[in-house]
C-alpha cells in the first residue's frame, strides 16, 4: 500500500504488463509497444530521408510531389490515418494485414512526413559553400549529397529525430483502439477485467512510459557527444 | 584555356557580367580587381559553371560550358576552386578533405592517394596536420589545405575568390607564397585579390572589373604605373593607401 493505493495488481500481472502472453501467445505490453515504435522507427528513418531528398530535389515535379504529399500527412491527426489504414489497407490488400502492421504502416506514413521536414531542414542547414566546395572537385550533386551534406546534416538531425521517436513511443498507444495489445490496451484490459485500481494501473504505465522515453532521451545526448566534432583547441 | 565571347550573365534584373571577353593563355597568371558587387567573383565562378552564364560563349580547355554535350562534373575536376571562406568539410580530417575526390572520381586507391595527399601537404607546409580537423587548423592553414585539395584533383586550372581575404593579416603570407609557388610552377591562375603585391610580383596581367564589366585590362606594371580610368585609379588610390 502506497498512499492508500494498492498496487498489488500490477505485482500480480507484471509479466503481462511487460510481454503480453508471450512466449505461450503472441507478444504484447511493453515489449510490443517497443517492437511497434523501433520498427516504425527504423521505416520512417528511411521514409523520412527519402522524403527530405525529394523536398530538396532539384526536378520540380519530385520536390513539388513530396511536398504535397507531406504536407497532406502533416494536416491529419494521426488517429485519422490509423483508421484509415485499418479500413484501407485491408482492401487494398485482401486482407492479411495484423493489426500491428496496420499500426507499423500508419506510424511510418504519420513519423516520415515529420521527419522529412527534419530531413529538408538538415540539409539546407548546411552552409551552400560545402556543395559549392564538393561539387568544385568534380563531385557529382548525388555524391556531395551522399559523402558532404548528409554526413553533416544527420549529426544536426539527431536531437530533432529522438524527440520525434519519443513522440512515436507515446503515439503508440493509439493503437490499442484497433485492438494491438500494447502496453495502453493491455493496461485497460487488465483495469477492465479488476475493475478496482483505474489510478493504480494508469499510474503504473505512466511510469512506464516516462522511463522508456527518458532513456532514449539520455541515449540520443550520450550519441550526441560522442558524435561531435572536436571543437578548436 | 579560358575564352569569354561576350559573356553576359543576370540576378533577375541586374546585369552582373555586361559584354564580358577575355582570354587567358594555358600558364598565364591573372589577377582580378575591382570594387565590391563589381562581379569579380560572379566572373571565376562561371568558369567552373557554379554560376551559368545567360548569353554568350564560355569555352574552357575547349569546351562549351553551354553545349548540353560538355560533363559538367568531369570539367569541375579539371578546375580547382579555392573559396574565401575555405569550405573544407568539419566533420571529415585533412588527409581526408584531400583524399575524398580522388579516391571518388580519379579511382585511386587509398594507399595512393593518402601518399599523393601527403606530399601536397608537405608542398603547403602542414605535413603534421594530416589528422587534424579543419576546426583545430587556424583560418591561414585551412587555405592551404583548400588549396592541396583543390591541386589533389591535378587540375589544369586554378581560380580563387579573395583567398586571403578572411584570413587574420598575419597568416595572409603563408598563403600567398603557396600561391607563388604555384604561379612559378606554371599554373594557369585567376585570382580575385586585391593583394597587389602578389599581383605585381607573379601576375602577367591585371584586370580591373566595374559594374560587369572588364574596364581594364593590362600587365601589373602599366597598370600600376599608368592606369586609364579614372574608376581605376580612384580604386588604386585607395587600395595602396597606407591608410587601407
Ligand atoms: N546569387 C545571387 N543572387 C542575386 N544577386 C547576386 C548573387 N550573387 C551575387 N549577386 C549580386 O551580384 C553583384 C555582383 O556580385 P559579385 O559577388 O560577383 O561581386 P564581387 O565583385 O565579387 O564583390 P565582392 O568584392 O564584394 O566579393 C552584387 O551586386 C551581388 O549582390
Ligand atoms: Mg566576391
Amino acid at each position: 500500500m502506497i498512499g492508500g493505493l494498492d498496487f498489488s495488481v500490477v505485482r500480480d500481472n507484471l509479466s503481462y504488463f511487460f510481454i503480453g502472453r508471450y512466449p505461450k501467445g503472441p507478444l504484447g505490453g511493453v515489449g510490443l509497444t517497443l517492437y511497434l515504435a523501433v520498427v516504425s522507427l527504423a521505416l520512417s528513418f528511411i521514409g523520412g530521408l527519402i522524403l527530405g531528398l525529394l523536398s530538396v530535389s532539384r526536378n520540380r515535379l519530385l520536390r513539388y510531389g513530396s511536398m504535397a504529399a507531406i504536407q497532406t500527412i502533416r494536416g491529419m491527426p494521426l488517429l485519422m490515418v490509423i483508421f484509415w489504414m485499418f479500413f484501407l489497407l485491408p482492401a487494398m490488400l485482401g486482407g492479411g494485414m495484423t493489426a500491428s502492421w496496420t499500426i507499423i504502416v500508419a506510424l511510418t506514413l504519420f513519423t516520415s512526413a515529420y521527419m522529412s521536414e527534419i530531413v529538408r531542414a538538415g540539409i539546407t542547414g548546411i552552409p551552400k559553400g560545402q556543395m559549392e566546395a564538393a561539387i568544385s572537385t568534380g563531385l557529382s550533386h548525388g555524391q556531395a549529397m551522399i559523402h558532404i551534406i548528409l554526413p553533416q546534416a544527420l549529426r544536426n538531425m539527431i536531437p530533432s529525430f529522438v524527440n520525434q521517436f519519443v513522440s512515436m513511443i507515446k503515439d503508440t498507444s493509439l493503437a490499442f483502439i484497433v485492438g494491438v495489445s500494447e502496453l495502453t490496451q493491455i493496461a485497460t484490459q487488465i483495469n477492465n477485467r479488476t475493475m478496482l485500481y483505474p489510478t493504480e494501473i494508469f499510474i503504473f504505465i505512466a511510469v512506464i512510459y516516462f522511463i522508456i522515453c527518458f532513456a532514449f532521451t539520455e541515449l540520443s545526448r550520450w550519441l550526441e557527444r560522442r558524435l561531435a566534432y572536436r571543437k578548436a583547441i | 584555356m579560358i575564352r569569354f565571347e561576350g559573356v553576359h550573365k543576370w540576378f533577375d534584373k541586374l546585369h552582373v557580367l555586361n559584354n564580358i571577353n577575355l582570354h587567358v593563355r594555358s600558364g598565364e597568371v591573372v589577377v582580378v580587381c575591382g570594387p565590391s558587387g563589381s562581379g569579380k567573383s560572379t566572373l571565376i565562378r562561371t568558369i567552373n559553371d557554379l554560376e551559368p552564364i545567360n548569353e554568350g560563349k564560355l569555352l574552357v580547355d575547349g569546351k562549351d560550358l553551354s553545349d548540353k554535350k560538355t560533363d559538367i562534373n568531369k570539367m569541375r575536376a579539371e578546375i580547382g576552386f579555392v573559396f574565401q571562406q575555405f569550405n573544407l568539410y568539419p566533420h571529415l580530417t585533412v588527409l581526408r578533405n584531400i583524399t575524398l575526390a580522388t579516391m571518388k572520381i580519379r579511382n585511386l586507391s587509398r594507399k595512393d592517394a593518402e601518399e599523393q595527399a601527403m606530399t601536397l601537404l608537405k608542398r603547403v607546409g602542414l605535413p603534421e596536420k594530416r589528422d587534424a580537423y579543419p576546426s583545430q587548423l587556424s583560418g591561414g592553414q585551412q587555405q592551404r589545405v583548400a588549396i592541396a585539395r583543390g591541386l589533389a584533383m591535378k587540375p589544369k586550372i586554378m581560380l580563387f575568390d579573395e583567398p586571403t581575404s578572411a584570413l587574420d593579416p598575419e597568416m595572409i603570407g603563408e598563403v600567398l607564397q603557396v600561391m607563388k609557388d604555384l604561379a612559378l610552377s606554371g599554373m594557369t591562375m585567376i585570382v580575385v585579390s586585391h593583394e597587389m603585391g602578389f599581383a605585381r610580383e607573379v601576375s602577367h596581367r591585371i584586370i580591373f572589373m566595374d559594374f560587369g564589366t572588364i574596364l581594364e585590362e593590362a600587365p601589373p606594371e602599366e597598370f600600376f604605373k599608368n592606369p586609364q580610368h579614372d574608376r581605376a585609379k580612384q580604386f588604386l588610390k585607395q587600395i595602396l593607401s597606407p591608410m587601407h
